[in-house]
């Protein structure tokens, strides 16, 4: 099955359309092989109708999905290398773990012996730690438990593709986290490529190697994790994969000065395009540092008005006369009370000049 | 007097299934209990009932074979033959149907139901008769074509009296089939007709178990269409009863046939059942 081809999965100038209703507008994407792609985007955005393109549950209305080179256009779900873990699994009510997990590969043919059957039905829910649970019924487990099943289910196939349309949605906290680790780690081990559907910025951002980040039925920004989070392409990537503190401000001729509304001028990195006139300045919360000294350079003075311990860290409130709230995030320090700010207290908040990130107010979402 | 919660639960319940449970009390237990009697009784000299105890009456259940082995060959081919014509019906009125029109083409099925039995088994009866399709038939040369009271016409007014009521049950258990497991075996690599037989037919047979059910039961006590299609030559056990209890006023046999039958209906019902949720790995059960 293994080709030279460098991609798994390429989207070429993909659209779709439910009648009136466009879900996904030419979209271009290609995922290389091995790789761990999460879609990342608000509800509705149509992560999930291009997923259901690469298993050929729907066709393009324009353009081509092509696996592993070819082009799938019109190749049904069943003959296609790719497995998917549903969203609310879609275990089968009328199999046992074994039966369910051991359904695609009766399905192979030539016929697989029974015994190999048996063998790697076992080695799959090892894989997934759910050794002895094989003759459970599926609804006699718990939501983590099914989740693994069908993660079972799909990789005792040995795709080349796995697609996971968020499968992790349904639990809590703990086990999510556990689950990602898991998850993870069983992709490194299997070498399949991993496309990953989440509306869980964080999910996205800790789990994959590239991060695509769609809004209403378009790509917004295809990048690392890090990319997306640090250099975020527009304004709507960048409220959607963390945190920021907007400003309305004017960028000075020469692009290196930011004038905001209340008069001060701070300093940005000046790696932008952007021509002088009236821009939109974001600012992560834990890219600004607080202290309690009186000036500091690329400052603004204001007052905390709200501080929430977060137990790892601490979120402020503060607000600059003129300007109104930021929030801001800070490490606990060493710890002792007195360190913090409190509110009511008069603070400086500075800022870096390369996280001053720096938008044309026209794309504002 | 304080009214507790408890006691006002209690109301409620007794509101809700009291003139149900009396109806049932007075116009089936009751009853029930006057065939056992009954049963277990003689014929007095002028008819009807007379006290005693003995199994005489279910000793001479033989001299009736005829009409309980019409009715237990009749009733399941009847069954089989609406299963087999209704599955598909039903099959693509759930998956197959625009979601437009699917309310359209259910209340054609249910249509036929707006006129009595009765009324359109008699159409058949002419239809079948001399003078009908058999009349047209010796009019291109083919003749001496019985139809009428032949067990051929009885399956045939069988079929056409309960295919509905195969449908709806199957119909309702596959819209019910949620579509990702379809998916998730064809993402699995199964071909469509390994998809149906894998997942659709087990996960439809509560439906079809509930229509065999419901089909077969009715038709055991069926007495109309035997009687106007098959003449007096193809006797079902309902016949029989007409017969015992109306003209020769034989009361205790004809109670004796009834509880027999009674018997064979809660084993085929519990038989069924069991059946069903084997497969199936619920306990639900999939009525219209
Ligand atoms: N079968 C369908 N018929 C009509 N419209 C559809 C259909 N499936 C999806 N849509 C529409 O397409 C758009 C994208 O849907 P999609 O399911 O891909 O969103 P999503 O990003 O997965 O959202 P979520 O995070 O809520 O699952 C939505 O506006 C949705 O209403
Ligand atoms: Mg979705």
């Amino acid at each position: 099955m293994a080709s030279a081809h460098p991609n798994d999965i390429e989207f070429r100038s993909v659209t779709k359309a439910y009648g009136a209703v466009t879900a996904v507008r030419n979209i271009n994407l290609a995922v290389p092989k091995g790789s761990f792609l999460a879609l990342l985007g608000p509800s509705g955005c149509g992560k999930t109708t291009c997923l259901r393109m690469i298993g050929g549950f729907e066709q393009p209305s324009e353009g081509s999905v092509l696996i592993d080179g070819r082009e799938m256009n019109g190749v049904p779900a069943y003959r296609r290398p790719v497995n998917m873990v549903f969203q609310h699994y879609a275990l089968f009510p009328h199999f046992n773990v074994e039966q369910n997990v051991a359904y695609g590969l009766k399905q192979m043919r030539p016929r697989i012996d029974a015994r190999e059957i048996d063998r790697r039905v076992q080695e799959a829910l090892s894989m997934v730690r759910l050794d002895g649970f094989g003759k459970r019924r599926t609804h006699e487990m718990s939501g983590g438990q099914q989740q693994r099943v069908a993660l079972a289910r799909a990789i005792v196939n040995r795709p080349s593709v796995l697609l996971l349309d968020e499968p992790l949605a349904a639990l809590d906290k703990k086990l999510r986290s556990a689950m990602q680790i898991e998850l993870q780690t069983l992709q490194r081990e299997l070498g399949i490529t991993f496309v990953l559907v989440t509306h869980d910025q964080e999910e996205a951002l800790s789990m994959a190697d590239q991060v695509c980040v769609m809004s209403a039925g378009r790509i917004r920004q295809l990048g690392s994790p890090q990319e997306v989070y640090d250099r975020p392409a527009d304004l709507f990537v960048a409220d959607f994969v963390g945190k920021i503190n907007r400003l309305n401000g004017r960028l000075e001729p020469g692009g290196q000065m930011l004038r905001l509304a209340d008069g001060t001028a701070l300093a940005t990195s000046g790696e932008h395009s952007l021509p002088a006139g009236p821009v939109i300045a974001a600012l992560r919360p834990e890219a600004i540092r607080l202290s309690r000294q009186e000036t500091g350079p690329n400052g603004l003075r204001g007052t905390v008005t709200h501080r929430i311990f977060l137990g790892s860290g601490v979120e402020y409130a503060v607000t600059v006369a003129g300007l109104g709230d930021f929030l801001v995030t800070a490490d606990r320090g060493q710890g002792s009370e007195a360190d913090l700010a409190a509110p009511g207290d008069a603070v400086t908040l500075s800022f870096d000049p390369a996280a001053v990130h720096l938008f044309s107010p026209s794309e504002a979402a | 007097m304080v009214i507790t919660q408890e006691f006002r639960k209690k109301l409620v319940t007794l509101a809700l299934i009291g003139p149900a449970g009396l109806w049932l009390f007075v116009f089936l237990v009751l009853p029930f209990i006057a065939i056992l009697v009954f049963a277990f009784g003689k014929r007095a000299p002028e008819g009807g009932y007379q006290a005693a105890f003995t199994i005489e009456q279910f000793a001479n259940l033989g001299s009736r074979a005829a009409a309980f082995v019409n009715t237990l060959m009749l009733a399941p081919a009847g069954a089989i033959a609406c299963l087999l014509i209704a599955y598909p019906v039903a099959y693509y009125l759930a998956v197959k149907a625009h979601p437009r029109h699917r309310l359209l083409l259910v209340s054609l099925v249910v249509v036929p139901f707006w006129t009595s039995l009765l009324v359109r088994t008699y159409a058949w009866m002419y239809l079948l008769g001399a003078r009908g399709i058999p009349h047209l038939l010796e009019l291109i040369g083919i003749e001496n074509v019985r139809l009428i009271n032949t067990p051929g016409a009885v399956l045939l007014g069988i079929v056409y009296g309960y295919l509905p009521l195969m449908i709806m049950p199957i119909y309702v258990s596959l819209e019910k089939l949620d579509r990702r497991l379809l998916e998730a075996s064809a993402d699995l690599g199964a071909r469509p007709v390994s998809t149906f037989f894998g997942i659709t037919v087990p996960l439809s047979l509560p439906g079809v178990m509930t229509g065999m059910a419901l089909v077969t039961i009715l038709l055991l006590g069926e007495y109309l269409i035997p009687q106007l299609l098959g003449g007096g030559k193809v006797f079902f056990i309902g016949n029989a009863l007409v017969d015992l209890f109306l003209q020769s006023r034989n009361w205790p046999f004809g109670s004796a046939i009834a509880v027999t039958l009674v018997a064979v209906v809660v084993v085929v019902l519990m038989v069924a059942m069991r059946i069903a949720w084997r497969f199936a790995g619920t306990r639900q059960v999939d009525l219209v």
